[in-house]
């Protein structure tokens, strides 16, 4: 049994200008399989990504934001916000999807699996990382 | 901790928005394009002090900025690079 | 692009089998897919099938088989939600093969 590492993936584009947002989410799903402790951050233009009402359909690309919805079955449940990068954008909590997930531990009790981090705490947590990831 | 930033911190803003999130005790190592953001008295300039900032020797020269770039900036080679890669428990690109 | 028959019109496949275009599916193609897998579609079939379909409709993805063995649990089931049952119904892989019966992409993280 390899020792459990912390990935942390950062995510730093806006979804569609740029394919880095699906090629993370992508890697995202498909390390969660390796039984990793796995975080992701939404930084600077990444809180874009998980903005609620994404609606590809007259761009003629695929609206992949139903997908972040499925991270909580792929048990990724650490997914942090950084608070200032919301606030630049004039955002807020209530702009972005509800992701939850349901708690194992707790008699599969739902949980929001978005919590809001300052620019400090987000350097704190890119510190004690093992392996950082940045899209 | 070492970070990387390539993009110029005119066109992106990847270098910005490392030093807001590098500690004092990182180091942040400018290749390519990044290394614009050594340049002495620019917009970004005052920056440079969060944190230890080392540029790439080769791409210094190709773009012919060795002369401006502001004090305490260290140059290294591709060795120092590997270098740096290897002390570092964590890298973090910023693409 | 390779192509298979279908009650005599084609079906555009990828070189995998895996049905090019999602909207073409229906359940005949689904037998015809289920009949280059080896697999006899029974209702248990059907059930996973439909829920691969139900999943990938709110999601956009087919789930890993780790995610489908425990929804499929939570859906159906804890005496369907288990590899053991899964693997019975589709021998190659369940997430795979229900995947491919069901016209819908190779899951995500299935290599």
């Amino acid at each position: 049994m390899s020792e459990i590492k912390k990935f942390l993936y950062v995510n730093r584009k806006a979804p569609y200008g740029t394919v880095y947002a699906l090629e993370s989410l992508e890697v995202v799903l498909i390390g969660a399989a390796f039984d990793q402790d796995v975080r992701l951050i939404f930084m600077d233009d990444g809180v874009f990504q998980i903005k609620k009402g994404q609606n590809a359909e007259a761009s003629g690309m695929k609206n992949f934001s139903p997908t972040y919805n499925a991270l909580g079955d792929y048990d990724v449940n650490q997914i942090y916000v950084e608070k200032e990068s919301l606030e630049a954008r004039g955002l807020t909590l209530d702009d972005l999807m509800d992701l939850t997930y349901e708690d194992e531990d707790d008699d599969w009790a739902e949980k929001k699996s978005i919590r809001l981090l300052s620019a400090d705490e987000i350097r704190d947590l890119m510190e004690e990382s093992d392996v950082v990831l940045s899209f | 901790m070492l970070h990387i930033v390539n993009k110029s911190p005119f066109e992106k803003d990847a270098f910005t928005s490392c030093m807001g999130h590098a500690s004092s005790s990182s180091t942040v190592l400018l290749i390519e394009d990044g290394v614009f953001a050594a340049l002495k008295g620019s917009a970004v300039a005052d920056q440079l002090s969060k944190a230890k900032v080392v540029a790439l020797q080769s791409d210094v020269a190709a773009r012919g900025i060795e002369a401006n770039l502001a004090e305490g900036i260290e140059l290294v080679d591709y060795a120092g690079f590997v270098d740096l890669v290897t002390e570092n428990r964590t890298v973090q690109s910023w693409v | 692009m390779p192509s298979m028959d279908v009650n005599g019109s084609a079906v555009d496949v990828d070189e995998e089998g895996y049905l090019s275009d999602i909207n073409d599916w229906n359940k005949d193609i689904a037998v015809a897919l289920a009949e280059t897998e080896e697999v006899e579609l029974t209702e248990s079939h059907w059930e996973v099938i439909d829920f691969l379909r139900e999943y990938y409709d709110e999601y956009q993805i087919a789930p890993a088989v780790r995610v489908l063995t425990k929804a499929i649990g939570k859906k159906l089931g804890k005496d369907k939600g288990n590899s053991k049952y899964l693997y019975e119904l589709f021998p190659y892989g369940p997430a795979k093969q229900a995947c491919k019966i069901g016209g819908l992409p190779k899951p995500t993280g299935c290599i």
